[in-house]
């Protein structure tokens, strides 16, 4: 029998199959039964939990815009979001005229089940973890995938213009910022050798944030793109295309959405924790796995504080900024990052592998990728110094300059006032 | 391994029927009172001129045609990083081959301006 403090679930398993045969339950009923139950609380939990992100982040996003945030309901405020989901479940759901019924109902389900789809392999502690597969990197991605989609249905399914555009927009940002995001996410499963999560967290000796600081940008920065928040919200722009593809959604539909972003983005947060960060490893972890939880828990809102950071700070990107960053820089460099570090690694180990004992090497070949990832870093600097561009585009001419003495007006009507010309005024 | 995957399916149904069983309570709590106004497309206050599934600029296409072709590559690309550990410098070099006549692919597009949104 396992003991509790060093393998929770092993424990409850085994206490609970005991328990079911000792009723006369089948042990193929047992097995399902078990995995349903795991299948069931694991994702119920995350929803859960999203009540406590929304209250966090709208906090947090006051505090940035010198507003207190929400602090009448409870204490701090924090029973807001309960307030709200009485208020959000009483409301009318509309379905508009046209819609296509089964992409428009379908597309709130998908944007929260494909985000919840990734907790299922994601490692939470030593023992604790959904599912330990083989293949969980690519799990995960097909799961974010699947969320696209889900943007793309709703902005098909919802008969509305705005819609369409926001869906459009979707197709040419959301999927043309997973290549750079997948890109990224080879570097960690290169150096760990595997796509299994917790494969990847127990090989990380050194956090690789510190073997691949530039694959960990890449994939901060596409990660905040692949959940559409400021400053990448332009499937949702509110100034331009009335809040994109949930336009046509109330009620809990467009609840859902609001949820599967915010999870989205915890998610990602945990994901750039596991992958970059050391996930749940920590002190006394091996001992007592329920502190892995609380590690990687920090783990994810530190970076999830940085995300909220990078939300409010910055102003949206327009469309063509936002793809020259991802085909012209993100993707090319992203894939040299790959190309380097595989080259820089494995002839580092060819050369000196046999000379020295493990933790010399491991020293070493983080001390030899921080420095090329470092001079990397500075060359892309450089070149986007020397590139770039003028920050205005011009569509339109110079309008004509107004010389002073002459009026311009016709000599029918004198009276109307003559109003000052800005010279060389452009419109972007 | 059968058990895993056993296990990522229950989860997928349960991911799946966790938002629906939201919505369908919430469709029994809300009120129902379509009217003809309430129901019709948003579009800033204006009626809706011709079809709202219009068509769109051939550069979604394009953007959507180079993604393709990374992420198939990508694809290819994990079982190798998998195994980098195992590889020998040589074998290493071989997968970096492959990207980079892929990279030739992207090489074009910029070229051709594929990747400029004009």
């Amino acid at each position: 029998m396992p003991n509790f403090w060093t393998d929770p679930i092993g424990f409850l398993t085994q206490w609970l199959t005991a328990l079911l045969i000792g009723w006369g339950v089948a042990p193929e009923v047992v097995n399902f039964s078990l995995s349903l139950l795991g299948a069931i609380v694991l994702p119920l939990m995350a929803m859960l939990f999203v009540i406590f992100l929304i209250w966090y982040e709208r906090k947090l996003y006051g505090r940035m815009q010198d507003r207190l945030g929400p602090n009448r309901v409870g204490p701090w405020g924090i029973f807001q979001t309960f307030a709200d989901m009485g208020k959000i479940f009483t409301k009318e759901v509309i379905t508009p005229t046209g819609v296509d019924l089964v992409p428009y109902n379908l597309a709130p389900i998908l944007a929260v089940g494909s985000v919840l789809m990734a907790w299922s392999v994601m490692p939470l502690s030593v023992n604790i973890v959904g599912v330990n597969l083989s293949v969980g990197l690519l799990l995960v991605i097909a799961a974010g995938g699947f969320g696209e989609l889900g943007i793309m249905m709703a902005g098909w399914g919802s008969n509305n213009k705005y819609a369409l555009l926001g869906g459009f927009r979707a197709v040419a940002l959301l999927i043309s910022y997973e290549i750079p995001m997948v890109i990224a996410m080879l570097i960690p499963a290169m150096l760990a050798g595997s796509l299994n999560l917790t494969e990847i967290v127990a090989n990380q000796d050194v956090p690789f944030i510190l073997m691949a600081p530039v694959a960990a940008l890449i994939f901060f920065i596409t990660q905040v793109a692949e959940t559409a928040r400021a400053p990448f919200d332009l499937t949702e722009a509110e100034s331009e295309i009335v809040a994109g593809v949930n336009i046509e959604y109330s009620g809990l539909k467009f609840g859902m959405f609001y949820v599967g972003e915010f999870l989205h983005a915890f998610t990602a947060s945990m994901l750039f924790a596991t992958l970059f960060l050391g996930g749940y490893r920590g002190p006394f972890v091996e001992q007592f796995p329920l502190i892995g939880i609380v590690y990687l828990l920090i783990k994810t809102f530190f970076v999830y504080f940085f995300s909220i950071l990078f939300r409010g700070g910055l102003p949206r990107f327009r469309i063509d900024q936002m793809l020259n960053l991802n085909w012209k820089i993100l993707a090319p460099l992203s894939l040299a990052m790959v190309f380097i570090t595989a080259l820089v690694d494995k002839t580092a180990v060819q050369l000196i592998g046999g000379q020295l004992d493990s933790t010399m090497l491991l020293v070493v070949r983080t001390v030899l990728l921080l420095a090329v990832n470092g001079v990397v870093f500075w060359v892309v600097t450089r070149l986007m110094e020397i590139n770039i561009k003028p920050a205005r585009r011009v569509v339109s001419g110079a309008r004509p300059v107004a010389t002073p003495g002459v009026s311009q007006q016709s000599p029918e009507d004198p009276q109307v006032p003559q109003e000052p010309q800005v010279p060389g005024e452009v419109s972007a | 391994m059968l058990d895993h995957w056993l296990y990522i399916g229950l989860f997928f149904v349960v991911a799946m029927l966790l938002p629906g069983a939201a919505i369908f309570i919430a469709s029994i709590l809300a009120p129902k009172k379509p009217t003809p106004l309430k129901n019709s497309t948003y579009e800033c206050g204006i009626e809706t001129v011709g079809e709202s599934r219009i068509q769109f600029r051939a550069q979604y296409y394009i953007f959507a045609l180079v993604f393709l072709v990374f992420d198939v590559e990508a694809v290819f690309l994990f079982p190798w990083a998998a195994a980098y550990n195992q590889l020998t410098l040589f074998m290493v070099v071989e997968g970096l081959i492959f990207a980079l006549i892929l990279i030739g692919g992207l090489v074009y597009a910029w070229k051709k301006g594929a990747l400029e949104w004009k």
